[in-house]
């Protein structure tokens, strides 16, 4: 098995979807991201990222919580596998291997 | 854009969701439809409806089929929301059991249905068959494209004519001096009874005598022996079903045969015969052109001398590969001019009429005008597909009135959960089954018709079980009836919403009649139209047949003269005849009294304007032909053998005296050549050629050597079979050598009415038809709106309405309805036919009656098949049709 690949906007979808828990669907994923990340996502592009994710086993769906917002339709909630999990951490871990390289002087002069 | 507050949220555009919930990625179309949903309000809230309504418009683009990959997911976790695979085999199954139960429910319905739609659908077939057949004419000969008649057109006296007799040198003249333009240059004798002879079998066949190159142009199918059988100057090719008369099962090739009991001739080939829609379907022998020429000194002498004026043949020609018919008669035209320059006045001019355009464009109106058969093929055309028409507009009539009805149905199924699609097959397959239906049993009635139809159409015309385009056209049409038939229940009932239906405030619009009322109105104007135009087309034919003509048919009969023993022993033969007693006279003459086919100028009399082109019709007769076929004198006397000077005596009719401006015709003298004729009787018009035309004007002189034909008047007090044994007997002892053929003149008078009779009987076929069918229609109709008003009538009844009351409610609609068709279809009628009346010089006025007649008609079949329902919806008992529910 080819090993498990996250890509920025993969790592940012999943992330997204543990930060909402139970409430974690294609349109709560884009208007979070929107909201909170200031950065502008269509929603084709989520949708499209959330499918692959679940193909790749890092997120998994079921439905429910049809509200009246949204017609009465039922919505598709995606938690996080296991595998996501550690994809999760793995990449949280090289970044931070990566962050703690750089000498402390230099960050004290980025003003981080 | 200001933000949109919660009251006035519009919602998604409607159109985009449509296309999200239509061709979003599969299975995943309702999910996605709420989150845009939510997305969109989001959107709202935050940059604004514009903005809103424009991201979800980009999203939706992205997100619809062609865009997104929709298998995406696997479903294993959501089975409910599988889609349904329309096409089931046990749907499909279901779908006809359905189908089949409603036919078999509405009996009455499917029978008119049914049975109209199969008419409709016969008379498409037959006449589909007869324009293929009249299209197809000649196209069995491989050289069609290069084959060509040598004609000539010309003016005279203002009106163009054409003909194509050519004299004997144009074959030598195309062959010498344009023969690059031409593979084959063909004379022909024309194709003429001929007897022919083997041993003690003797028969009358049609045959032609045809240069030698002919069988290569016509691409003969030999049997045996070869094509080039024929450049042997004794020769005959016969055809399969000649030679099987003449020698059975002997093999023919080397036999020693006769042809007219003078001519011996060697069996050198065999041939096909060429198939019936053919124009030398008649031709069953070939005999060469150079022993016709040796054998006959008339024509030996025009061909030798290369006379220029002697129109008698036919020539036929094959052009040369790279050349076309136009090219050549451009190069040809002048050709009768350089060789006889003073009928220059005539302006004539040779061309080449494609073989394609022999049989469809077989004549020319007076201006010149390309007429023929081409006008019955677009007029039969049209009435096929008027008459299908009508049926089509039956069938959906009929079964979207009957949808109405099965709105409940409709209601239900979609309760208990059936799709939209569904429901479209559903009906789909319903009408497709009918139509299926009715396509056999068109083609079940096309084969028990067609005998009847190719006796009354003069056709050889069978089923073409083997045509792709037939099975093409045929399964094609059903298809597209089916369809257009079923579209309006499978699109418009699919569509009710279920509750409305189920709860009854579901209602058909004020209007849903009015599409039917205007078929209605179209199939009654064209069965009015055909109706007028049969009456018109027979009033015409009966108007022609009640023209006086001008001598007596009874009893009379025409027997070739084809040997020169006939021709020898006049008096002998006329005295034989008279003594069996079965015969009142005998005489001899040029042309029989039914065929006008001499027409000569060079005619001088006194007082006559020199510069007046004169052309008569001209008869060689003896002495005893005015009796024989009992001339009516309107001056002077018969040609008698007591006045010697009769010798050069002559018979004008009133045409003739009229066209030449005589006074007192009866003792001038007119000379035709150098030859004087003495006037001693003006008779009655007598018609020779279409009783539909003006008669010619015509002279009848003594020459008992120019004879054609012996006419013999029947004794009318003895039996004619008996009559005709005594006459046999002596025509066996005067001419051994061929067999007793005669013709009686009132048959072959009836013949000159053949076409129109032909056209009649068809167009009256169809009319009635076309009626029938629409009669189906509307009784299937009146039936429908019985029903539908079946509780109307009962309150009405109740409230004291009688039952002539409800019969003119109910009738009313459809009298209305017929009345606005018979409007329409009553100029167009007119203009159609007094058009093809102006055709003939001899026509019938359309007179108002028969524009009543039927109208009336029209009037009283509609009522009749309405009232037969509005009278039973009247009688019903008001109690019974309001008791329910």
């Amino acid at each position: 098995m080819k090993r498990a690949f996250l890509g920025e906007l993969e790592e940012l979808v999943l992330l997204t979807v543990a930060a909402l828990q139970e409430q974690a669907y294609c349109a709560s994923v884009t208007q979070t991201i929107e909201q909170q990340m200031a950065r502008s996502i269509s929603f084709p592009t989520v949708h499209v990222t959330l499918q692959r994710l679940e193909e790749k086993g890092f997120a998994i769906s079921r439905m429910g919580g049809a509200t009246a917002e949204r017609g009465g339709r039922q919505k598709r909630l995606f938690t996080v596998t296991a595998a996501g999990q550690r994809a999760l951490i793995e990449c949280r871990a090289m970044r931070s291997q990566l962050w703690e390289q750089i000498p402390t002087q230099v960050l004290e002069l980025w003003g981080a | 854009m200001g933000r949109v507050d919660n009251k006035n949220y519009p919602g998604p555009p409607r159109w985009a969701a449509w296309l999200l919930s239509r061709l979003g990625p599969e299975g995943l179309e309702d999910e996605l439809q709420g989150d845009m949903q939510e997305m969109h309000a989001f959107w709202c809230r935050t940059a604004g409806l514009r903005k809103a309504n424009w991201r979800y418009l980009l999203a939706v683009m992205r997100l619809i089929r062609p865009f997104s990959r929709s298998k995406a997911r696997k479903l294993k976790s959501q089975p409910e929301y599988r889609t349904t695979f329309i096409f089931q085999p046990a749907m499909l199954r279901n779908y006809f059991k359905i189908a089949w139960r409603n036919l078999a429910k509405n009996k009455v319905y499917s029978v008119i249905n049914i049975g109209g739609l199969a008419a409709g659908m016969a008379v498409a077939i037959l006449i589909g068959l007869w324009i293929y057949d009249e299209l197809s004419f000649d196209r069995y000969f491989q050289n069609y494209n290069r084959i060509a008649k040598v004609m000539q057109r010309g003016t005279f006296n203002g009106e163009v004519f054409h003909g194509e007799y050519n004299p004997a040198p144009m074959g030598t003249e195309l062959r010498t001096v344009y023969g690059d333009d031409f593979e084959h240059v063909i004379m022909s004798s024309w194709t003429k009874d001929h007897i022919l002879a083997h041993g003690d079998k003797k028969f009358t066949k049609t045959g032609n005598y045809l240069s030698a190159d002919a069988p290569d142009m016509l691409a003969l199918k030999m049997r045996s022996g070869t094509r080039a059988g024929l450049k042997d100057p004794s020769s005959i090719l016969l055809s399969e079903s000649a030679a099987q008369a003449l020698f059975g099962e002997t093999d023919p090739l080397g036999k020693i045969m006769k042809i007219d009991n003078r001519l011996n001739v060697t069996v050198t080939g065999v041939y096909e015969d060429f198939p019936y829609n053919t124009e030398f379907r008649d031709m069953k022998f070939i005999a060469p052109w150079d022993l016709y020429v040796s054998s006959e000194q008339w024509v030996k002498r025009a061909q030798d001398n290369a006379e220029w004026g002697n129109f008698s043949w036919q020539v036929l020609a094959q052009i040369a590969p790279n050349t076309d018919f136009d090219a050549i008669s451009a190069k040809i035209k002048d050709i009768r001019l350089k060789h006889n320059p003073e009928v220059a006045f005539l302006k004539p001019q040779v061309y080449l009429l494609p073989m394609s355009k022999w049989h469809l464009y077989s004549g020319w109106d007076k201006a010149g005008n390309l007429e023929g058969r081409f006008q019955y093929v677009w007029l039969f055309g049209i009435i096929g597909t008027f008459v299908l028409l009508l049926a089509c507009i039956n069938f959906m009539n009929l079964s979207t009135a009957r949808s109405e009805k099965r709105a409940k149905e409709v209601g239900i199924r979609k309760a208990v959960g059936s799709l939209r699609n569904q429901l479209i097959s559903q009906f789909f397959s319903e009408s497709l089954l009918v139509v299926a239906f009715a396509f056999l049993l068109a083609i079940l009635m096309v084969l028990l018709i067609l005998p009847l139809f190719n006796d009354v159409a003069d056709k050889q015309i069978s089923i073409l079980w083997s045509n792709p385009f037939f099975w093409l056209c045929g399964i094609g049409f059903s298809l597209l009836t089916g369809l257009i038939a079923g579209s309006y229940p499978a699109l418009y009932l699919s569509s009710f919403q279920a509750v409305k239906v189920l709860k009854g405030t579901f209602r058909v619009g004020r209007f849903a009649s009015v599409p039917r009322q205007m078929l209605v109105v179209v199939q009654f104007t064209v069965s009015v139209t055909l109706i007028i135009g049969t009456i018109i087309v027979f009033r015409q034919i009966q108007y022609a047949k009640n023209r006086p003509v001008g001598y007596d048919r009874n009893g009379l009969i025409t027997v070739a003269i084809n040997t020169p023993e006939l021709q020898a022993h006049y008096n002998a033969l006329r005295d034989a005849l008279i003594q069996t007693g079965a015969v009142t006279d005998m005489s001899t003459s040029s042309a029989p009294a039914t065929d006008l086919n001499s027409q000569n100028s060079g005619f001088s009399w006194e007082g006559k304007d020199p510069n007046f082109k004169e052309n008569f019709g001209t008869i060689a007769v003896s002495h005893d032909f005015g009796k024989t076929v009992g001339w009516q004198f309107v001056a002077g006397r018969d040609l008698s053998r007591q006045f010697a000077g009769d010798s050069s005596g002559m018979v004008l009719n009133e045409t003739a005296v009229r066209y030449m401006g005589l006074k007192d015709p009866v003792g001038k003298t007119v000379k035709w050549g150098d030859k004087a004729f003495q006037v001693v009787g003006v008779i009655k018009d007598m018609i020779m050629e279409s009783p539909f035309k003006t008669v010619t004007q015509t002279v009848y002189h003594l020459n008992y050597g120019w004879a054609n034909v012996i006419n013999i008047k029947l004794n009318p007090a003895h039996n004619n079979s008996e009559s005709l044994a005594a006459i046999e007997g002596v025509f066996r002892k005067f001419n051994p050598g061929s067999p007793f053929d005669y013709r009686f003149t009132d048959q072959q008078y009836a013949l000159k009415f053949a076409a129109e009779e032909r056209i009649g009987k068809l167009a009256s076929g169809f009319a009635i038809l076309a009626i029938l069918i629409s009669c189906l229609g509307l009784f299937g109709l009146a039936s429908f709106v019985a029903e539908q008003r079946t509780k109307e009538i009962g309150v009405r009844k109740v409230l004291g309405a009688s039952v002539a009351n409800v019969w003119a409610l109910l009738s009313r609609d459809f009298v209305v309805l017929v009345t606005i068709a018979f409007g329409i279809a009553t100029p167009i009628a007119w203009s159609v036919l007094s058009n093809w009346l102006q055709k003939y010089e001899y026509h019938t006025e359309i007179s108002w009656w028969i524009f009543a007649v039927s109208g009336g008609g029209a009037l009283l079949v509609t009522l009749l098949t309405v009232s037969f329902q509005s009278v039973r919806a009247a009688l019903v008992n008001p109690v019974k049709s309001l008791r329910s529910e």
